[in-house]
């Protein structure tokens, strides 16, 4: 079953075409990998995908309640709603905020309670804000991060942020989960549990995965699928075997002669 | 059609007197993302300085412009050392109440020296005017012109010809690699305020002679309007600091003449509320995107 | 997280709004608040309420606005004219209250609609020119006697201020340790991650921004039927910047901190009240030396909460 899909995505920043007609299709629960050489216009395909940048032309349709929808163009926190979660690759954290208080933030939406309540403090208030502080420890247990829960976001390690940030995207309750470089900065054994974890949320969340990443092996070793973009354009797509001794590929990444 | 002419007129020359505030303000926002409150304050200064030299001394227009412009620069360049190098790192609303304090200081300063009531300042330029089929220019006009555009013209010399003026843009576009190509940043900032708060101080002179009266507060309104004239036209944008002044001069000139003068403020705020929502980059700027 | 713990939390806050009540008055019964204190009292009191409105809008969620004066003022004359139509009728104060607050609303959704988007400095230059409208069109209306202003008669004294003032600091407060002060707070550092949590940035940039003009404009009323006299030039920006002093100072986020700040700023200024003419020299001065020295504010993000300090009284229960 197909979760998402493009069809001739495109956006140009003024004579550049960042992105230039890219058509996906991600089929539910499969973790894709998403390569390139730097430049290549990932990131921007991320950020069209959910909402960031409007594309200039095609379209991006998501699975809704066992239809595709039209989210092409729809404000960030819509498509959020709509249930794709993501992770950017210049971390960007809550920072002045504790590391529980990031996660509330990311399950915002899952609140019910009115001003009213939350101003007079009716027993709502109380009972409503218990349920997400536990949901915000346990996704916190996830990423193994509860013992820093009253931290400043700021204050952790680069890889704790990291994770922090994975599970900041998990509370906003996403059905497709974007990750743009979750390996950056990380050491061999730090990029090893990434591996692991990144498994585990797909199963135990029953997430579809789309990640950037230059770690090949990383890449490699947990993606089922992987598309290549080059200046903008889909270039290859296929198992990690194909990839690896697919010709366009390497003369991307080696530059052609 | 005579009104109008009329108005242009008077709009124009009230208008450069703007656009030499807002080029300060300009210059200084552009190099160090500083909203420098205390800016219309040294265009204050300027008007008492010129008061105190010309009624002390006797000398003539010039003499007194130069020692407003050279005090002023002076002033500006110590402000900038004591008050606002250290908040070198701080974030911008830091800086911007560091600013409002400066002001504050200059204000109540100049108040407690030189008392609270308006001086009149002694008339330095010769008096008459030209008659052009109706049209009334005065010869203050006429001087206030020429010297604003000659001003302009050595400051867009120095910005685009000379070798700190060159060390002046890069620096504005990019503090630490201007500093890594050895341009000596602080000395680039120091000159910055020099030449915005000369520009100021010559502002200050040519209104104690347009309006013949000046007062220690007289720097507050005059100087958001051409912070207003400075975002109007690009905000860092030395061309447009210019054009901005010059419209909102007009835009008062002609709401004076053909609604309610009550209003003249009014309506320079909603342009700029306009021009802000529509164009924030103001007139000649160029929208940025932030990079996600 | 405990239910119980808030009980808690929540009698201490009532034991100390009952506690300084009675301080209050039996102070002033003794003679040692006179009536030149209480007047004081009352400044710092809406000055109180401004700061921690203002703080709502800049200090949580982000924006730097500069036309608080210009809600105040509409809280003011709604009650200003309210009061000279009823003859000074005591119920005046809270029917120009109402009326303000309703304007209020209206004049901060047709400012946040448009200004909202801008940012930082541009957004601070567009409030403040909308803040000037505001009080460009009161010195041109009739009803608010132009530029001369209107003149009443006091018809509240300090009880009624602190009432209000403790109800401001419940609902901004609460408000803030709600899901949508975490929401606000998320906007304030980083807008673009938090609209990808799922949050609509505009609707709490606008709810933050009609919160605090309410509460600007409740002061004004205040201001308007304790002080005898308003004019339209007491609202210029220059009233704005001195609200916005008085956050800053406190530190930026933190209510605490503008509680602290408006008393002494406030007291600042009266005991330099004999030194007039050399009184803002040494407030600009002041104010420099502050920012060079302590930029964070006097108290940073710091807030005082009971939970904190029950939560290490438990603590050292469990040691011993």
């Amino acid at each position: 079953m197909i979760v998402l899909q493009t069809k001739n995505l495109t956006r140009n920043f003024g004579g550049l075409a960042a992105v230039s007609n890219v058509s996906l299709e991600i089929k539910k629960n499969e973790l894709v990998g998403l390569i390139g050489p730097n430049g290549a216009g990932k990131t921007t395909l991320f950020n069209l995908l959910t909402g960031v940048y409007e594309p200039s032309e095609g379209t991006i349709e998501l699975l809704v309640d066992g239809n595709l929808k039209s989210i092409g163009g729809l404000k960030p926190y819509t498509i959020t709603n709509f249930g794709i979660g993501r992770t950017f690759q210049n971390i960007r954290l809550f920072k002045e905020l504790t590391v529980l208080d990031n996660i509330k933030v990311g399950m915002n939406q899952n609140i019910n309670y009115g001003v009213l309540t939350a101003i007079f403090r009716f027993p709502k208030y109380y009972s409503e804000e218990k349920r997400v502080h536990e949901e915000a420890l346990k996704l916190l247990e996830v990423v193994n991060l509860v013992d820093k829960k009253d931290e400043l976001a700021k204050n952790l390690p680069y890889g704790e942020q990291r994770k922090l940030e994975i599970a900041r995207a998990l509370a906003t309750n996403p059905r497709v989960l974007f990750l743009d470089e979750p390996a950056a900065g990380m050491n061999p054994i730090e990029t090893q549990e990434l591996t692991d974890l990144i498994r585990k949320i797909k199963d135990d969340f029953n997430l579809t995965i789309i990640l950037i990443e230059h770690d090949m092996s990383l890449v490699m070793n947990v993606c089922e699928r992987i598309y290549v973009l080059d200046y903008g354009k889909l270039i290859a797509s296929g198992d990690p075997d194909s990839i690896k001794n697919n010709k366009k590929v390497i003369e991307a990444y080696l530059g052609e002669d | 059609m005579i009104q109008f002419m009329q108005q242009l007129i008077n709009g124009i020359s009230l208008g450069s007197i703007y656009a030499l505030i807002a080029l300060g303000y300009t210059m200084v926002y552009g190099i160090i993302k500083l909203i420098n409150f205390a800016h219309g304050d040294i265009y204050m200064l300027g008007a008492y300085i010129g008061f105190v030299f010309a009624t002390k001394t006797g000398m003539g227009f010039i003499p007194t412009l130069i020692v407003a412009m050279i005090t002023c620069s002076i002033i500006g360049v110590v402000i900038e050392m004591i008050a606002y190098k250290p908040l070198r790192n701080a974030t911008r609303i830091t800086a911007l109440i560091t600013a409002i304090g400066v002001s504050y200081f200059i204000e109540a300063s100049t108040q407690k020296v030189m008392g609270t009531n308006p001086r009149a300042f002694p008339n330095l330029l010769p008096k008459g005017n030209l008659n052009i089929s109706g049209v009334v220019i005065t010869y203050q006009q006429i001087f206030i012109l020429v010297v604003t555009v000659l001003l302009m013209i050595g400051l867009q010399f120095v910005v685009t010809k000379t070798k700190i003026g060159r060390a002046m843009r890069a620096v504005s576009v990019d503090t630490d690699a201007a500093r890594l190509m050895g341009v000596n940043v602080d000395q680039t900032i120091s000159f910055t305020f020099a030449l915005g708060s000369a520009l100021a101080g010559a502002a200050g002179v040519l209104v104690g002679i347009y309006y013949n009266s000046i007062n220690p507060l007289m720097g507050l309104v005059p100087g958001v309007k051409a912070f207003i004239a400075a975002v109007f036209g690009g905000i860092g944008i030395i061309p447009g600091a210019m054009l901005g002044g010059i419209l909102i001069g007009v835009t008062e000139a002609l709401v004076s003449g053909y609604g309610s003068s009550l209003y003249k403020d009014a309506v320079v705020y909603v342009i700029l509320i306009i021009i802000l929502v529509v164009k924030p980059a103001g007139l000649l700027g160029k929208n940025v995107r932030e990079k996600v | 997280m405990r239910k119980n713990q808030f009980t808690k939390t929540n009698l201490a806050w009532l034991l100390v709004i009952i506690g300084s009540y009675l301080l209050i008055n039996v102070l002033i019964s003794a003679g040692v608040i006179n009536k030149i204190y209480q007047t004081v009292m009352l400044t710092i009191g809406i000055n109180i309420i401004l700061a921690i409105s203002l703080n709502l809008i800049i200090g949580i969620t982000g924006q730097f606005s500069l036309g608080h004066a210009g809600f105040m003022s509409i809280g003011a004359y709604s009650a200003g004219v309210i009061v000279k139509m009823m003859d000074g009728a005591p119920s005046s104060v809270y029917i120009g209250m109402l009326v303000g607050i309703l304007i209020s609303i209206v004049v901060a959704l047709i400012v946040a609609t448009p200004t909202l988007r801008l940012k930082g400095d541009y957004l601070a230059i567009a409030t403040l020119g909308f803040g000037e409208i505001i009080r460009i069109v009161i010195q041109n209306m009739k009803i608010t006697n132009g530029a001369a202003g209107l003149v009443l008669p006091k018809l509240i004294d300090w009880p009624v201020v602190f009432v209000f003032l403790v109800i401001s600091t419940i609902v901004i407060v609460s408000f803030t340790y709600s899901a949508y002060g975490r929401a606000c707070i998320s906007v304030r550092e980083d807008e673009i991650a938090s609209e990808t949590m799922g949050i609509n940035t505009t609707k709490y940039k606008i709810m933050a921004f009609v919160v605090g003009a309410i509460f600007a404009s409740i002061a004004g009323t205040l201001y308007a039927t304790s002080f005898y006299v308003i004019k339209p030039e007491i609202f210029s920006f220059n009233k704005s910047i001195d609200i916005l002093v008085i956050v800053v100072f406190g530190g930026m986020g933190s209510f605490t901190g503008s509680f602290v700040s408006a008393l002494l700023i406030s007291v600042l200024n009266t005991s330099l009240q004999s030194f007039a003419d050399i009184r803002t020299i040494i407030y600009g001065a002041l104010l420099v030396l502050i920012m060079i020295f302590r930029p964070q504010g006097l108290l940073g993000k710091y807030e005082f909460k009971f939970s904190k300090l029950f939560d290490k009284f438990a603590k050292k229960e469990v040691r011993q």
